[in-house]
């Protein structure tokens, strides 16, 4: 029996050709006769189109031009609601919709006839803010505007504000944020009648594109192909995005009579016309008894989802379903709006909705215990959900969780109690235009598609043997960094007892693999990895049904038994199908029951400095202690977390997405500032194992976690350091100063 | 009259050793010369403005951003890229180190780390982490929060240092 793989630091499958620049992303690939693809946008927030004019001293005639007239089959994205077009036709709704499509071999050429394109657009009245949205100073969308609301309630919240010794209230806002993935977006495509289409990118969910891509064209699921190509990086930005490149792409190809179209987005591109984080506004009243018990929740949750629908009713329950917290509360009302504004549309980003409500209740319980007088770890402590306590949706917490644990855990592992009176001392002491404070962040983020979401996706993995016992995952998720190869690796070499190096993970290309769902949602290990290992224990178990494997057996034993296996039948496959667990239930219709399988939990700490001169703040140390179920990867979980910090300390810090009329108007990297190597602190990570039945040797998901609750941990240190209340984010020296009342 | 499309000129350097000469327009990017006429690919675009050190590479021994450099800049220089280093000697123990470490995830900031890795190593073969920090604020990484990368740095320093006789 080899040594368990599970639980192992393995080195990254594909190490070696990332190291050596071997491995093959999409802008890296070239095919024969392939002409450069570019979008010409709107650039008027919204408005009529009245027509397109080609000026200028430009060989119009060798270009292909592809305009919404040239679409063969249906001109919508398709995702949840057909309302966005691959092209805009007649009107346009944000000032980066896409209207033209350019393709020539002369990029030069290309980029200057890009800016030969001249539209008659007549202005409609647009709306920039949620506020204008929500007071409908112009209907931008549908009868007033609101794309989807959620309603979540448990016990009388109403009847409690009469009995509270404390009804506390704030408001709490979160700004756009920019997933900065170091690849920008890009597809090739090769489309026409005869041969179908096929696409080759980076992005996250292969069978998002093919479901979008089938209706554009109007063909069947088999003249449609996806490929993925090595991805540098997504974090929810190659979620859905993709569709739109990829069908940008093949739209080009098909009118080029099959020449392969290659659309690669420089940065400036990526950055003002591709998905970010919606930004968010919170309102919290809540009501407490003095011993800071938490009687009451209401909350009014609203984020601001851009033009088009796309991801933002999934976002915005995600955000609802997490804005009260890891707490027990008895009476809770969620009210929550995603709303739309003439900016592109908002899209997934790791979290996806919950940092922007944890933000909002992490700043707002840390405020509220200092209206008690109480410590703010204190009003937490005893509020904490036990096992067997239910959550706002009504959910029972049926996991084995031992909050106060985390908690101890973070206090000790930060030297909380010493740094609060060391702090305090230095800051009372007024010799140094430098505060000092900590804070800290109690969360929980839901592995998984939402209540009855992955049974509707029904996820299938395949495991297929080969000659000499090798076995192939095949499996649509995709490696976008975080590990997915390494870890389906690991996960079928213990499973089958067989060498890591005896397993592969095919590329995910529609043509060959299942669909096993999108790579989001923090589900790739829990739900897949666990089909992962599903089909390969079914590769094990026709081996052993045909008679070609004992009960125990060894390296030797499992190669030979595939060879003869091979020889008889000429392949060996098998695959898994998800299957909800029996205690997920979830009421779509009253938002209340089991909204995830599992959760991970977790406690923060940060320490921060403030330049009371600058008003800059600096985070100098970062405690990370999270209950993820086993954890598979020491190393590769650790690598999440500290990556997700270092996200999320640009969320609440540095990331500031400044959009003018719908613009984004810091497009580059040299205005729009993500932390670099010099900018972070420590980030020290600890996990507390507490297995999951359900997951792959009781793995819970990690990806999204660690991005929940950072900025609010940030947050509470800054008001700890200069005790000035900063309730939105980025928490640029402005807006500290600001708070401060020196602006 | 159509746009003048613009000449092309003939610029010559050395190439991961060996002696190249291309004709691109006078002011192409390095990087695209690197990565669309030599087709090699390992050397990444990010940003395309200086910023993210994606597009590392040596310029007569030299870190640059390629994305910066006009080709007619590389005219007799000696020009490394990610293929001509990888295999070096006090190379190999950086890749090896970023493998072990998990100092890259999607990869897509790797070879311009390894670089910037390289270059700092062979300066300062004993690096203080904030040494680190500084020789790779040039380089972004998003995906790792830079600490399995500090850790890469540290192990592949350490690993140099051992190899008999000493690297340089
Ligand atoms: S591409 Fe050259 S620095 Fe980013
Ligand atoms: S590993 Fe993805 S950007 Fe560095």
């Amino acid at each position: 029996m080899p040594a368990p793989l599970i639980g192992a630091s393995v080195g990254r499958k594909e190490g070696q050709e990332k190291t050596r620049g071997a491995a093959c992303y999409v802008d890296d690939m070239t095919l024969p006769g392939m002409l450069h693809g570019v979008t010409v946008r709107s650039r008027v927030p919204r408005g009529r189109i009245r027509g397109i004019r080609y000026e200028g001293d430009i060989p119009w005639n060798e270009f292909t031009i592809v305009t919404a007239r040239d679409i063969p089959g249906k001109n919508v994205v398709t995702l949840l609601t057909e309302d966005q077009p691959f092209l805009a036709d007649q009107f346009v709704n944000h000032p980066e919709e896409a209207i033209v499509l350019l393709a020539h071999t002369d990029r030069f050429l290309l980029e200057e006839a890009r800016r030969h394109v001249a539209f008659d657009i007549d202005p409609l009245p647009p709306v920039f803010s949620i506020e204008d949205s929500l007071a409908r100073k112009a209907v931008v969308w549908g009868e007033d505007n609101v794309m989807k609301s959620f309603l979540v309630e448990k016990g009388k919240v109403d009847d409690v504000w009469a009995r509270a010794d404390l009804v506390f209230e704030g408001e709490y806002e979160t700004g756009a944020q920019e997933q900065l993935y170091i690849e920008p977006q890009g597809m090739i495509a090769q489309a026409s009648p005869a041969d179908g289409v096929t696409v080759w990118g980076s992005l996250q969910c292969p069978y998002y594109v093919h479901k979008a891509l089938m209706p554009l064209f109007g063909l069947p699921p088999d003249r449609v192909r996806v490929v993925q190509m090595t991805t540098g990086g997504g974090f929810g930005g190659k979620e859905e995005y993709p569709s739109m490149i990829g069908g940008h792409a093949a739209l080009l190809s098909w009118k080029a009579g099959g020449r392969p179209v290659k659309i690669i987005y420089d940065r400036a591109e990526d950055m003002v016309a591709t998905t970010k984080r919606h930004p968010s506004r919170t309102r919290h009243k809540t009501a407490l008894s003095r011993d800071g018990r938490l009687l009451g929740m209401e909350i009014d949750f609203v984020v601001d989802a851009g033009a088009y629908v796309t991801l933002s009713p999934v976002v915005l329950s995600r955000g609802t379903i997490h804005a009260a917290g890891p707490y027990r509360c008895d009476h809770v009302r969620i009210r929550s709006r995603a709303v739309a504004t003439n900016a592109p549309p908002h899209g997934a980003f790791r979290g996806f909705g919950a940092p922007q409500s944890i933000f909002a209740l992490e700043r707002h319980l840390d405020r509220a215990a200092r209206a008690l007088g109480l410590s703010p770890e204190e009003l937490r402590r005893r509020n904490l959900l036990r096992q067997g306590e239910t959550t706002a949706t009504q959910q029972e917490v049926l996991e084995k969780i031992n909050l106060p644990s985390l908690l101890d855990l973070a206090l000790e592992k930060s030297e909380w109690r010493r740094r609060k009176e060391e702090f305090a001392a230095h800051n009372r002491s007024g010799a140094d235009a430098v505060k000092k404070g900590l804070g800290l962040a109690v969360f929980f983020h839901g592995s998984g598609f939402t209540g009855s979401g992955e049974s509707y996706l029904a996820s299938v993995v395949g495991a297929e043997a080969g000659r000499g016992g090798r076995v192939t995952v095949l499996a649509a998720s995709t490696e976008i960094g975080q590990g997915t190869n390494t870890i389906f690796s690991q996960i079928v070499a213990d499973a089958l007892a067989i060498p890591y190096d005896w397993v592969e993970v095919a590329q995910p290309d529609t043509s060959r693999v299942p669909n096993s769902g999108p790579t989001v949602a923090s589900r790739t290990a829990m739900i897949v990895g666990k089909l992962v290992e599903t089909a390969a224990l079914g590769l094990r178990d026709k081996l052993r049904a045909g008679g070609f494997l004992g009960v125990t057996y060894d390296d030797r034993a499992w190669a030979e038994a595939c060879d003869r296996y091979l020889d008889l039948h000429g392949t060996l496959q098998a695959q898994a199908k998800y299957e909800l667990p029996p205690h997920v239930k979830w009421d779509d219709k009253t938002y209340t029951g089991a909204a995830y399988g599992a959760f991970g939990w977790a406690v923060y700490v940060a320490a921060v400095s403030v330049d009371t001169v600058t008003y800059e703040t600096r985070v100098d140390d970062f405690v990370a202690v999270q209950d993820i179920g086993r954890v598979l990867h020491p190393v590769f979980a650790a690598g999440q977390v500290e990556g997700g910090v270092a996200q999320a300390i640009g969320f609440a810090l540095y990331e500031n997405v400044i959009l003018a009329n719908g613009r984004m108007v810091n497009g580059k990297m040299t205005n729009y500032v993500m932390p670099t190597s010099v900018d972070l602190p420590p980030i020290r990570v600890f996990f507390q194992e507490v297995p999951y039945e359900y997951g792959p040797a009781g793995a819970k998901g990690v990806g999204e976690l660690p991005m929940d609750g950072p900025a609010p941990a940030i947050l509470n240190a800054i008001e700890d350091a200069l005790g000035v209340s900063v309730r939105k984010i980025p928490a640029l020296p402005e807006v500290v100063m600001e708070a401060a009342g020196c602006l | 009259m159509p746009v003048a499309r613009a000449a092309k000129i003939e610029v010559s350097f050395t190439l991961n050793g060996a002696p190249v000469t291309v004709r691109a327009l006078p002011m192409a990017r390095l990087l695209d010369v690197l990565r669309e006429d030599l087709r090699l690919t390992g050397t990444k675009e990010g940003c395309g403005e200086g910023e993210c050190g994606a597009c590392s590479v040596f310029l007569n021994g030299r870190l640059v951003t390629s994305c910066l450099v006009p080709i007619m800049q590389a005219e007799g220089a000696r020009v490394e890229t990610i293929e001509g280093v990888a295999d070096q000697p006090d190379v190999v123990p950086i890749r090896e180190a970023f493998v072990a470490c998990n100092g890259s995830q999607c990869g897509i900031c790797t070879p311009g780390m390894i670089l910037a890795t390289t270059a700092l190593l062979r300066a300062r073969p004993n690096p203080a982490e904030t040494e680190v920090r500084e020789a790779l604020a040039g380089n972004l990484c998003r995906c790792t929060g830079y600490v399995k990368i500090f850790e890469a740095v540290a192990r592949a320093a350490e690993a140099r240092r051992g190899a008999a006789g000493g690297v340089r």
